[in-house]
């Protein structure tokens, strides 16, 4: 069964270490699903004028909303985010609270952040995971952050990533997404609205 | 078809000049457009209600009771009537009292409001939103069609042996339309009752508009109140015209850009290809109008939003006069000719006395 995976990236240069993490990030949740995955890869900094607008007028544009769907349709998220000022970035956050209500529920979340020291590895812990749980994400226990200096030392980051992502599979193989209710097609019958 | 406009009723700063009106002008203003409505030939002129600056019609019964006096032809309604912060009581009483005087040129459009403080300035509670339109409006329903009702529900005091008064002119109630934007609990209410649901429209993109229509219909068409085609239904709109579309769009965008709720966003052009918005000539405004038919099917009532974001009062009647020479005529002759047959009108006053007094013949 193939897998689909979103992965929100939100860094703000292209190439960003933030960019790079998803990219490892990626490849680890494809091995561990063996190989059999679509990827939806949505950087955010194209996006940022969208998102700015769907907070202010509270609709999304088009590429936004195509961005959203993705996440949606997807099977489980991967989440990266640079640190900004000891928490995630705004535009991150800005997506996350221009998403449709209800769209995490239940799904799979990777959380993973960049920073340029290791003083701010929990940032994964006292912003990233908290949001995600709010929105009803099941957050895997595993989250990846990597300071500059990870990228060139040793096999740890290696390590943890390739960890993060075996839990993610676990988690979506033992907790499947169920397609999501439909509002609209299953409409709550008026006599019971009438009952309260 | 009905052809009208709506307003808001904001107090804002023309962004040209950085004059803002008085309350008092406004109020003024907006019983101006009302009047200048009806004289430009158009059917309904509904007004919002807000108890919160910079907003100011907080009474709309009394201000359509003046503009009643003022006017002889045209349809007085709301956009909304709060069903939620409001006492049904009174909303049952208001707008009877308001049916005597303007001789049943009345109808009434319920909202639940959005702005979170109104709900607890009124003794309520925004996460009962839903609850509230429902049970207030199935109490009014009553107050309107029983003359004696013992009543008890969750949010208001029980009542016993309590008439309505005046009764509703010639024992018919205003036909009520159902507001919402994407609450498919409210499209379901208008359904289940076969009274008309408005799609705001404005500010958001179509799809929500037509997805919303879609379910009254079928819904409508599921409670026996007629085929999905005949259900009644009304739409915003939002223009700025003159002879010359470049001449509107220059002379829009500043109001645009600083508008209340959408200014400082998307530029006029992304929201005009994202949401109904029109700016340009009467010809584009004419195209646009009609292919919303093409996406919510025949519709009864075309409302358009003509008087905010700072637009003053100078702008707003030569906007309606454009509108009543050049724009609704030919919408009205086209929209005749593409209408399904079979497909009935909005229910006037008139129409529900005549239905009434079919059914008891």
């Amino acid at each position: 069964m193939t897998h689909s995976v979103a992965v929100v990236t939100a860094g703000l240069s292209e190439p960003s270490s933030t960019s790079l993490l998803g990219d490892r990030l990626t490849s680890a949740v494809r091995e561990a699903f063996g190989g059999d995955v679509s990827i939806v890869t949505i950087p955010l900094r194209p996006l940022a004028h969208e998102i700015t607008n769907a907070l202010l007028n509270g609709f999304a544009a088009a590429e936004l909303q195509s961005a959203y769907d993705a996440v949606a349709a997807a099977d489980t998220l991967i989440a990266v985010t640079p640190t900004f000022n000891a928490s995630y970035s705004g535009l991150f956050k800005s997506f996350f609270d221009a998403l449709p209500a209800d769209v995490l529920v239940d799904k799979p979340v990777l959380i993973a952040a960049t920073g340029g020291t290791e003083r701010h590895s929990l940032v994964l812990e006292h912003a990233l995971r908290p949001m995600f749980s709010y929105l009803g994400a099941l957050v895997v226990p595993t989250g990846v952050y990597a300071a500059s200096s990870d990228w060139g030392s040793g096999a740890a980051l290696g390590e943890r990533i390739a960890r993060a992502a075996r839990q993610l599979a676990k988690l979506v193989v033992a907790a499947p997404a169920g397609p999501s209710a439909d509002p609209f097609a299953d409409v709550v019958p008026f006599e019971e609205l009438l009952r309260g | 078809m009905q052809f009208g406009i709506f307003t808001v009723g904001d107090v804002t700063p023309d962004p040209t000049t950085g004059r803002e009106p008085t309350e008092h002008e406004r109020i003024q203003a907006m019983v101006a457009i009302a009047r200048k409505a009806e004289e430009v030939g158009l059917d309904v002129f509904a007004t919002g209600e807000h108890h919160n600056p910079p907003f100011v019609p907080s009474s709309p019964t009394t201000m359509l009771g003046y503009i009643a006096a003022q006017t002889s032809r045209l349809i007085l309604s709301t956009s909304t009537t709060l069903i939620t912060t409001n006492d049904p009581v009174k909303i049952a009483e208001d707008f009877a009292m308001l049916q005597h005087l303007a001789e049943g040129r009345v109808d009434v459009m319920m909202g639940r409001g959005n702005t979170g403080p109104v709900y607890p300035w009124f003794g309520q509670d925004i996460r009962q939103g839903i609850p509230l339109a429902i049970e207030n409006y199935a109490l009014l329903r009553r107050l309107w069609r029983e003359d004696i009702v013992d009543w008890e529900g969750q949010f208001r005091t029980p009542l016993q042996g309590f008439t309505s008064t005046p009764r509703p002119l010639d024992g018919v109630p205003p036909f009520v339309w159902h507001g919402s934007i994407r609450s498919p609990e409210i499209a379901e209410q208008a359904a289940y009752y076969g009274d008309g649901f408005f799609a705001n429209h404005i500010f958001w993109p179509k799809e929500h508009t037509q997805r919303m229509v879609e379910l009254y219909r079928r819904r409508y068409e599921h409670y026996g109140h007629g085929p999905a085609s005949h259900a009644i239904v009304g739409l915003g709109g939002q223009v700025f015209m003159r002879k010359n579309s470049q001449d509107a769009v220059n002379e829009f965008r500043p109001y645009f850009d600083n508008a209340p709720v959408y200014g400082h966003g998307p530029s006029l052009e992304e929201f005009s290809a994202q949401t109904p918005l029109t700016v340009g000539s009467p010809q584009q405004v004419i195209d646009r109008t009609l292919s919303f038919r093409e996406y919510v099917g025949d519709y009864q009532r075309q409302l358009f939003l003509m008087d905010h974001a700072g637009l003053p009062l100078k702008t707003v009647l030569e906007q309606l006069d454009l509108l009543g020479s050049e724009v609704v005529p030919v919408l009205r002759r086209e929209f005749d000719a593409l209408r399904a047959p079979g497909v009935p009108d909005a229910p006037t006053h008139a129409s529900l006395v005549a239905a009434r007094s079919e059914v008891s013949a």
